[in-house]
């Protein structure tokens, strides 16, 4: 018994040369990088600023952090969801025609190429650039931040939706076509179904993700609940911080939790 | 399933040929189709949406694209060692957050610790450090230690570490146990069982999302510098701020170019791992 044990692990493929060679590899490319991470030793206010930071966490400003005025946390979150949610609206109905041209099925080769590198150029661009485009369009405020959320919404959507009209299973169509169902029947029965709940899920998945850079975007000035957090970090008020903060996390969360229920309840089918 | 929907619009039942019936539910496409109305007209009010100023003022958006589709790569050996540095702070970043998420995603599936309490607290840890903006990170380490390329390090590693735990501890959650248990039951510690039947499940994987993880990194970290933690967001930031668009150009050019590069050699070994 035993032998027959022994002689299976001698047949075991013996990968420890590539392994050692992959593990030089990273040691070395770790060692490269390292030499680039300068530490400059933690700043004398450091050990200051991060109590700061928690004591403003629990003790976060409540009159900024239940206040309904325009510089109340209910309303820059407000902003910021209207930010988010225009945003994943425009760039929706923009992506949607797009990803039937970016799709490898639908469209010829030379289009479908074009269209990859175009995806590729929209998303390569961060959006803060975007977003010191667009106010020069628009000047400062959240009209800048919608119009960048549905730009940099647009590279990613194309390109998750595109998936989905390349996974189109045809059978469907195909028997729509023998049961004798005219053309526009095959599209709202045959194809429609299967586009729909998908493409719903990507713009909810998407939604999640512009709730998030909706609220860096104030850094250039483009609207929402980044530019007062922003502003209240660099003059040290930590309170005001950390009930921003509280506001942020508590909005991302709780609409995450929404999107994914309903996400869920798309990919089971009603 | 009888909801409030279904009482104030009720189902159509229709009688088939056979004599069967079957009730169909009323759509309710209407409600959700008028809600979203409601929503984006409310929001158009408060962003104050202005197609006006889009039509008169968005040429502006092409003169400034134009300039960066016009890239001066004279400017490029400027360039270069920023983008190194936001390569390697990516690397080192995704490193060490990688590291530490190992054992912390095993602290959190439920397949794994018995113990509720921790792995709910545990989770929202995750949670809060995962919803937090990287740039936000960023700002809070530039702030603890000084601007530089390790503050930016620090805000990678903790982004990477939040990423990479919660992908893990919800892929343990849907291993095989047989192994484990086996081994539990042949009286080895949990420990040890886990190191020797869970580990060659976890590690492709884990290593695959690591991978994956440096790439989304590198996109990520080139706006770290804007709050100065070092990096090619440094060099950017001067340049928009200073209006050369040219040079916004090379340096938007040669990050995609970095970002291919890495996409296509992370991409190859991820598919050797699997």
């Amino acid at each position: 018994m035993e032998d027959k044990i022994n002689r299976m692990l001698e047949k075991q493929p013996q990968h420890w040369k590539t392994q050692l060679a992959v593990l030089i590899g990273i040691i070395a490319l770790l060692g490269w990088s390292g030499s680039a991470i300068e530490f400059r030793g933690i700043s004398a206010r450091g050990p200051a600023m991060a109590l700061g930071i928690l004591n403003g966490l629990i003790h976060p400003d409540t009159e900024i952090l239940f206040s309904l005025t325009v510089d109340g946390v209910p309303y820059l979150i407000l902003e910021t969801l209207a930010i988010a949610f225009l945003g994943t609206i425009i760039g929706t109905i923009i992506a949607a025609p797009l990803a039937f041209l970016t799709a490898r099925n639908v469209t010829p080769k030379p289009v479908h190429y074009t269209m990859l590198v175009v995806v590729m150029l929209i998303r390569t661009f961060p959006s803060f650039i975007y977003g010191l485009m667009f106010i020069r369009i628009t000047g400062p405020g959240a009209f800048a931040g919608v119009l960048t959320m549905s730009l940099s919404s647009v590279g990613m959507l194309t390109k998750r939706n595109a998936e989905v009209v390349e996974d189109i299973d045809r059978g469907v169509l195909e028997s729509l076509g023998a049961a004798g169902c005219t053309g526009f029947q095959k599209i709202r029965y045959g194809i429609l179904p299967q586009l729909y709940s998908n493409f719903v899920s990507n713009m909810i998945y998407r939604f999640d993700i512009n709730m998030k850079n909706a609220s860096v975007l104030g850094l250039v000035g483009a609207g929402g609940i980044g530019a007062p957090l922003i502003f209240n970090m660099n003059s040290y008020r930590w309170n005001a911080v950390g009930s921003l903060l509280i506001g942020l996390v508590v909005m991302v969360l709780l609409f995450e939790y929404i999107s994914t229920r309903i996400r869920i309840k798309l990919a089971r089918g009603f | 399933m009888k909801n409030a929907y279904d009482v104030l619009f009720p189902p159509q039942t229709v009688t088939l040929a056979n004599g069967h019936s079957v009730t169909k539910r009323a759509s309710r496409m209407p409600v959700i189709f008028a809600t979203v109305l409601i929503l984006i007209f409310l929001s158009l009010r408060l962003t104050q949406f202005n197609v006006s100023i889009l039509v008169k003022r968005g040429n502006q958006f092409f003169v400034v694209l134009a300039q960066i589709f016009q890239p001066d790569f004279s400017y490029a050996k400027y360039v270069w060692v920023p983008l190194f540095n936001t390569i390697q702070m990516s690397i080192v970043g995704a490193f060490a957050g990688g590291v530490l998420a190992l054992p912390f995603s095993v602290v959190c599936s439920s397949n794994i610790n018995t113990n509720k309490m921790v792995i709910n607290i545990c989770r929202l840890l995750l949670s809060i450090l995962r919803t937090l903006p990287t740039l936000v990170l960023a700002l809070i380490a530039t702030l603890i230690f000084n601007l530089g390329t390790f503050a930016g390090t620090v805000a990678i590693a903790i982004f990477n570490f939040s990423m990479v735990s919660k992908m893990m501890y919800e892929h343990i959650e849907t291993l095989d146990m047989g192994a484990y248990e086996a081994m539990e039951a042949l009286g080895a510690t949990r420990i040890r069982a886990f190191i020797s039947a869970m580990m060659p499940q976890v590690m492709p994987v884990y290593l695959s999302t690591c991978l994956y993880s440096v790439e989304t990194t590198v996109r990520s970290a080139s706006v770290l510098g804007y709050v100065g933690a070092g990096g090619i967001g440094l060099v950017l930031g001067e340049r928009l701020s200073l209006r050369e668009y040219y040079h916004v150009g090379t340096i938007i050019f040669m990050l995609l170019g970095a970002v291919f590069v890495i996409e296509t050699v992370s991409r190859y070994c991820r598919k050797k791992l699997s």
